[in-house]
């Protein structure tokens, strides 16, 4: 009965070429600390963090350099030893100029820990505490605060999902981490189970990482309280709306958050960071890597840290090819095309992606034929064609009662659309447009 | 290593970066290539002149786009193949042999009044080539049922359709040469292997949803069919009308047309039903023995309001 065999998924979705070959075989790489770093204030959602030191201090690596401001907020550890040299404004990987402090890097490394906390011992509060006190950021792409989404309002929290899909083309770093780290990721998991109370764990992850799902399936065979869910390669599987639909068979409701349905979704890098955060004391100051494309010359999965400049790294990984034409941060579906190669690494950078021009495809925009491919494929069922026209006739109320503030941007409309029209642009300015109409 | 002065190089836009591989003109070479055994059947059945037809309705086609863009001032679009499309649709949908002086007015008709008057590709309401065909069924109602003999035809078939047969002599065509082709029809809708060959080819590489060609194999299965049941000698049965006439090629390749058929799975659904409904009722009770045109051409004219009426839930809402 093949029907009941198929593998669990969502409603609509794309195909891309994975290009995950590039870099699935290779392991993490340590890259040095560069010359200097830069480390924006801002690496979260939420408010910037506050800094605590001034120029001309000298700093070791791990110490706090800058606190939470707010509720929305992380805290900010050196990634360095060394002397910070000013606090000043800088581009970042996101296209915005924002406060950062740059540190030149001294030759012998210090490092500044905190104690290293029994993860058995340990009690939910003491893991929030930690994990807050860390300064870790969800790694999934928004970068929320972790100790946010374990501090639920109320609610009972019964599953707690990994969110091992990476759906995005090119990258493998949650792949090798799931690979290379899979003991401290289950630690990690149990972690934050406790943290929120909750019964069962769930691993959901795309069908085309066999070797993860094999090494985790092996290293839980002691665990009934944690599932390894194989899901349909598609993307964005890694969405958490799709991924808990897939797991779960729950709908968020718009403008809901995974607790309205009682889960709560980390991502497989988060979990390493708060295992370490617990047992190792470690603040998070490294972010976990995928280079790859084709215009690279030596692809790699990368340990590198916060604040190093995107051009050391490319450097480090031997420079590009001469036929490339963009450069990425994130994966090709939903990450942002950079424009100034000094802007640093932060807390949440998943991949940077060298694309050459016969990657990175420019067809022509034609008028729309009405086909129905990105009706077809959104996979919250909106209606992308109509969202982008009303947005081209600035009638936001319209595309308001249509849900185009309920978008997520995955772009998958856009990826399918013969006529090329840049369908998820549009919307996003809509969305923006909608929404300054409410408030 | 590089230097950051490279940065200045560098191609700025928003993501998505990547793109599947599909654009207009490679999804209407598709098409026209879906399309050429259903030509080269009608080469086959009716002679090499039918290539003609198809060429000079081709040429007018591409002709009138252009000289309308020129007129309006606006981007030359031929190069989108879409009125090449057309062009090879409305050929293919006209009667063997027909008059090439007729088969260019009726290509003038479909591009400048079934597409370019509503704005060009993508603006029309209804299909192109079905609107040249309503002309030329208006303006040559003689010669667009003037039916040719094809080749190899056994003796009992004479010139009519299989439709016009059964509904004025109650003649019932027999299965196998409606399939293969050997029947009295316009050029490109008599043979039903030559038109599968090109629909699931279609379907196969998705440009057809098959939810359109399907919902109206149904429809028409359950509409004639209940006709049937209740008088098997006074209707005909279900795969009679299956193969007959237009009704084939009208599902694959005219009712899917994009730009005139619904974008929500549930609205082609109603969309293929609604056609097959139209069709029995015009051929069953209506004064003509064919009616894939009427009907696909009718329930273009709903496919707005079918649209909005099947909006689907956006995921997670409650209704």
């Amino acid at each position: 009965m093949l029907f009941f065999n198929q593998k669990k998924t969502f409603r609509g979705g794309i195909h891309p070429n994975t290009y995950k070959e590039l870099t699935e075989d290779l392991s993490f790489e340590i890259m040095p600390p560069p010359k200097q770093v830069i480390i924006p204030l801002s690496q979260h959602t939420g408010k910037p963090a506050k800094p605590l030191i001034n120029k001309g201090t000298k700093v070791k690596t791990g110490e706090l350099i800058a606190e939470q401001d707010g509720y929305i907020s992380a805290n900010i550890h050196s990634s360095v030893t060394g002397k910070v040299i000013k606090i000043s404004s800088a581009v970042n990987v996101n296209g915005f100029i924002k406060e950062s402090i740059f540190i030149e890097t001294d030759e012998n490394e210090e490092f500044c820990k905190m104690p290293s906390l029994n993860i058995e011992a340990i009690t939910a509060e003491e893991i929030k505490t930690r994990i807050k006190d860390a300064g870790i950021v969800g790694l999934g792409g928004a970068a929320f605060p972790a100790y946010v989404k374990l501090s639920p309002p109320d609610k009972k929290i019964d599953y707690v999902i990994l969110n091992g899909c990476e759906c995005e083309p090119y990258l493998t770093r949650d792949y090798r981490l799931m690979i290379e780290r899979t003991d401290d990721i289950i630690s990690g998991l149990k972690l934050i189970m406790k943290a929120v109370n909750a019964s069962k764990g769930i691993i959901g992850i795309e069908d085309n990482k066999i070797e993860a799902i094999n090494k985790l399936k092996k290293a839980l065979s002691n665990y009934s309280d944690i599932s390894i869910i194989p899901l349909k390669t598609k993307y964005p599987q890694g969405a958490e709306k799709m991924l808990i639909k897939a797991v779960i068979n729950r709908e968020v409701p718009p403008g809901k958050l995974p607790f309205d349905v009682g889960c709560i979704i980390h991502n497989i890098g988060t979990t390493i960071s708060i295992y370490d955060a617990i047992s190792k004391g470690e603040p998070q100051i490294t972010a976990a890597i995928t280079v790859s494309g084709k215009g690279i010359n030596k692809p790699k999965n990368l340990i590198a840290r916060v604040g190093t400049p995107l051009i050391d790294i490319i450097n480090f990984c031997g420079g590009i090819k001469s036929n490339t034409k963009k450069i990425i941060v994130g994966g090709p579906m939903m990450g942002i095309a950079q424009y100034d190669l000094s802007a640093p690494v932060t807390k949440a950078t998943s991949g940077i992606l060298v694309l050459n021009d016969e990657e990175v495809t420019n067809f022509k925009e034609t008028n729309c034929l009405r086909c129905g491919k990105c009706v077809e494929v959104c996979p919250l069922n909106l209606i992308p064609t109509r969202l982008a026209r009303l947005t081209q006739f600035k009638k936001y109320e319209d595309a308001k009662n249509l849900g185009i503030t309920v978008c997520m941007e995955c772009g998958t409309c856009t990826y399918n659309c013969p006529a090329n029209i840049p369908l998820v642009q549009w919307i996003r300015l809509g969305k923006q447009k909608a929404m300054s109409i409410i408030s | 290593m590089i230097s950051l002065e490279f940065s200045n190089k560098l191609e700025l836009s928003s993501s998505p970066h990547i793109h599947s591989k599909w654009s207009t003109k490679k999804v209407m070479w598709f098409v026209v290539l879906a399309l050429m055994p259903s030509l080269i059947s009608g080469i086959i059945f009716f002679g090499t002149y039918q290539l003609l037809i198809v060429l000079v309705s081709i040429f007018f086609c591409i002709t009138t786009e252009f000289c309308i863009k020129k007129i309006r001032k606006s981007k030359v679009t031929i190069d989108d193949g879409s009125a090449v499309v057309t062009g090879i649709l409305l050929g293919l949908i006209l009667p063997p042999n027909f008059s090439l002086t007729a088969t260019a007015l009726g290509a003038i008709f479909s591009i400048a009044i079934g597409k370019e008057l509503f704005g060009g590709l993508g603006f029309n309401i209804f299909n192109p080539a079905l609107i040249g065909r309503a002309f030329l069924q208006a303006a040559y109602p003689v010669a667009m049922t003037t039916w040719s003999k094809p080749n190899f035809s056994v003796d009992t078939i004479t010139s009519a359709t299989p439709l016009a047969a059964y509904k004025f002599d109650k003649v019932l065509t027999q299965l196998k040469p409606m399939i293969i082709g050997n029947i009295g029809g316009s050029i490109g809708e008599t043979s039903a292997i030559a038109i599968l060959l090109g629909g699931f080819f279609l379907i196969a590489v998705k440009i057809v949803n098959w939810r359109i060609p399907l919902s109206m194999i149904f429809g028409m299965i359950l509409f004639s069919g209940i006709l049937w049941l209740i008088d098997p000698l006074k209707y005909a049965n279900p795969l009679f009308h299956l193969f007959a006439g237009g009704f084939l090629f009208g599902a694959f390749f005219m009712a899917t047309d994009w730009v005139t058929s619904p974008i929500t799975s549930k609205g082609m659904w109603i969309f293929g039903f609604a056609i097959s409904l139209i069709i029995v009722v015009i051929r069953t009770f209506g004064g003509l023995p064919e009616g894939v045109m009427y009907a696909i051409l009718i329930m273009n004219a709903f496919v707005p309001l079918i649209n909005r009426l099947t909006k689907p839930k956006i995921f997670g809402e409650q209704k």
